[in-house]
């Protein structure tokens, strides 16, 4: 955009009467110098530390080291031996908590997606309060996430929450109050809160996407006879499939890598159904103070991250092509 | 200056803002008169304690012209700071520490050692409390910090519920323990009250049970022995309280904020092993009298290499950065707050117990708590493992103790299989 600026505001300078003889037509620098805060602001914040990161994963980084990096010895492979071996201890519980965390992920997405799509197409024609339940449905994203998380952790207490308080005594449906921050329980509490806590981002981008579906096709299905669900079937999710490409990847990327709400949620120390890999990770490097296995866990994860978001990338491009 | 001049002005000095971060050294001034100091959250907020502080820090001033900047930095944030600055060589010059992470921290060699002639700045090895110095670096090493806060644990027993049930005097015995807690269980009171998914206490009853029983958690070369014979006894014997005496309320498997003390001042457990927990029962309503305070019990019949450790050496070190550019100034300030008259009035305000030896004899320290507290540490408190691995051993092993509780809770039996093999998976992960 500012190239074009630029651009003619050197032609608008030829045609200025008694102005400077036209001068020869160059690359304009101004548009490069006006990244480079932007170039190099990235390359500090995201491309360095992950460069760092992967030389942190090669090296043994203890407390021993930690003050002097180039004392910590060069260990290569090792770290990664140690944590992707399958046999080892500390390898079995990274796999443990691997899969855990792609059973939360995939549940989260999913009920978040669903839950945000529903909302979405019932709040797409106008009614009376529409706005106020569109704002209403939105509080959960502006809540700052971890205060949120501490409300949820006094609804979840055994003895005194209100979520037990209402499950046994409201409405009877068990006996024996259940734990939900401790054992199997744990992993339904944490994917019970990540939904409550992104279903509004779905909800606000596919609001958005459904705005851009004319009218018309609605119209022309009705006249052909289609009923609620074929219109949704063959107008709205069609029409709402960019959208859709990209929110699924984001709902799939934050949620896979969210540190804050189990963290708050467990603790420093999850419990074992619910040992999610970012604060499994955490645990590993900054409370065991063993920063180059953590690395290495890290960057396998990056590793992991990218390949499945280039899969999904190309999976969708392709569709889309092919549609 | 020409519009494209002006860009190219703003470019750089953004790119240049973004690498000012990169200094070196502490935040102190150079000329000697300025310090920062970290301290640890002693009191009921971090707000009280910068008011109990500030007026100390002023005497300070008066005395010696150094201006001491303070900042009070949470327990869960304390350990990433302590980190970060040892890493980046930018921080603090004074830092308060738990002194469970002293030899952690001492191997990361960012702070200063106290040598015999560094002791000798602040007042000499002899005026400290011997077990607290214990606890500030690795055996044979000089220390890597001097204590100012000490502490240990006791058990805490509600006098009105031991009267009703007939019990006449604390238990000194797990086994009348277990015996006195299961008359007091009784419809919404519990004989104990234990704080279930708080790793870090579950690591230190560990390792005071261990003790008794004999064992250790790493050896004589820093090697991690978490699955021998006495550490299963010692994990299962406290787990037990709850899954074989039933004498600990399930829901206490959740706990990790403090509930324990809670449920302990609102008169729904009849006992809580804690340690100092005077300051925080009042703070809770419950007045001094209303509660007695014991030792720690001990096994009733003691196995061969039983040790008469009835708990860990509690308690704060304060450490100075070896990045201090006021090395004078930072040693005159560990002096300050290691004397006489600092050590009585914080450890007084803050119901904790002083760590050099002159100020334990004050008065302020007579009442029954700090007296048995006071006991303990000289008497049978041992510090916990000063090894570099301890951080491992508090988070894996007061872990697996939270999910045997969860286990327990849930009516799972607990056994010494599963035990030892959560034990051996632990100690495969320590390095």
């Amino acid at each position: 955009m500012s190239s074009s600026v630029v651009e003619r505001s050197a032609g608008q300078r030829r045609t200025l009467p008694g102005g400077p003889p036209p001068r020869r037509r160059r690359r304009p620098s101004l548009p490069y110098l006006l990244l480079i805060p932007a170039l190099v602001l990235e390359l500090g914040v995201h491309i360095v530390p992950m460069l760092v990161g992967i030389w942190m994963s090669l090296l043994e980084l203890t407390q021993f080291h930690i003050r002097d990096w180039s004392t910590a010895p060069f260990v290569g492979w090792e770290n990664y031996r140690v944590t992707l071996d399958v046999d080892s201890a500390a390898g079995k519980e990274l796999l443990h908590s691997f899969w855990v965390t792609i059973v939360y992920t995939v549940i989260s997405v999913a009920l978040s997606w669903v839950i945000g799509v529903t909302a979405a197409v019932f709040t797409q024609r106008p009614f009376r309060g529409r706005a106020f339940l569109r704002a209403l449905f939105l509080t959960p994203y502006a809540l700052p996430a971890f205060a949120a998380v501490i409300i949820w952790t006094f609804m979840f207490q055994r003895d005194n929450g209100l979520i037990n308080h209402v499950l046994v005594e409201q409405l009877h449906l068990v006996d024996e109050p259940p734990f939900w921050l401790i054992g199997p329980n744990s992993i339904v509490a944490v994917i019970v809160v990540t939904v409550w806590k992104l279903w509004p981002f779905a909800f606000l981008c596919l609001m958005a996407g459904l705005q851009n579906v004319p009218t018309e096709l609605y119209e022309a299905a009705a006249i052909d006879g289609a009923g609620f669900w074929r219109r949704l079937r063959s107008v709205t999710l069609p029409m709402l499939r960019p959208v859709n490409r990209v929110v699924l990847l984001v709902l799939f990327l934050w949620t896979f890598n969210d540190f804050t709400t189990p963290y708050v949620l467990f603790g420093g120390s999850a419990p074992r159904e619910a040992d999610l890999v970012s604060v499994h990770i955490y645990k590993s490097s900054f409370v065991t103070w063993n920063f180059g296995t953590g690395s290495a866990m890290s960057v396998a994860l990056l590793a992991f991250l990218l390949v499945v978001t280039a899969v999904y990338l190309l999976i969708t491009n392709r569709r889309r092509f092919d549609a | 200056m020409s519009k494209r001049h002006l860009a190219m002005a703003v470019a750089a000095v953004l790119a240049a803002a973004s690498l000012t971060a990169c200094g070196d050294g502490a935040d102190s001034g150079s000329d000697g008169k300025t310090l920062t100091y970290w301290a640890s959250n002693q009191g009921p907020s971090l707000e009280a304690d910068k008011t109990i502080l500030q007026p100390e820090l002023d005497k300070f001033k008066q005395q010696t012209g150094i201006e001491v900047k303070v900042e009070v930095v949470p327990w869960s944030d304390l350990l990433n700071r302590l980190l970060a600055a040892a890493t980046s060589g930018k921080g603090p010059d004074v830092v308060n520490i738990g002194n469970t992470w002293s030899a952690s921290l001492q191997a990361t060699g960012a702070f200063l050692q106290f040598d015999d002639a560094t002791l000798g700045q602040v007042g000499g090895k002899d005026r400290f409390v011997p077990a607290a110095l214990a606890a500030a670096g690795a055996e044979g090493k000089p220390p890597t910090a001097v204590p100012i806060y000490s502490l240990s644990y006791a058990l805490y027993y509600n006098k009105k519920m031991f009267a009703e049930a007939g019990i006449a005097s604390p238990p000194t015995t797990w086994a009348e323990l277990a015996e006195a807690g299961k008359k007091l269980t009784k419809p919404n009171q519990w004989g104990l009250a234990v704080e279930g998914s708080n790793p870090s206490e579950n690591a230190h009853h560990a390792f005071t049970f261990s003790q008794q029983y004999g064992g250790a958690w790493f050896d004589k070369s820093g090697k991690a022995t978490f699955d021998t014979p006495q550490n299963v006894a010692a994990v299962k014997r406290y787990v037990n309280f709850m899954a074989g005496d039933k004498i600990v309320n399930p829901g206490n498997a959740e706990y990790a904020q403090n509930q324990a003390v809670s449920d302990f001042a609102n008169g729904k457990a009849a006992m809580l092993l804690w340690q100092a927990a005077g300051s925080s029962l009042k703070a809770q309503n419950m007045p001094a009298d209303a509660y007695g305070v014991a030792p720690v019990p001990f096994l009733e019949n003691a196995p061969a290499g039983g040790k008469k450790v009835n708990s860990m050496v509690a308690g704060i070190n304060m450490a100075v950065f070896n990045f201090t550019k006021n090395k004078d100034g930072a040693l005159k300030f560990v002096k300050f707050m290691t004397s006489d008259e600092e050590q009585v009035q914080l450890n007084k305000t803050y119901g904790s117990l002083p760590s050099v030896k002159p100020a334990a004899a004050d008065p302020a320290f007579a009442a029954p708590e700090q007296k048995v507290l006071a006991e303990v540490l000289n008497t049978s408190a041992a510090p916990l493992p000063q090894v570099a691995q301890e951080s491992q051993f508090e988070t894996l092993v007061g872990g697996i103790i939270k999910e045997l509780f969860a286990d327990a809770a849930s009516g799972k039996p607990i056994t010494d299989e599963a035990i030892k093999t959560k034990l051996s998976n632990a100690q495969q992960q320590v390095k």
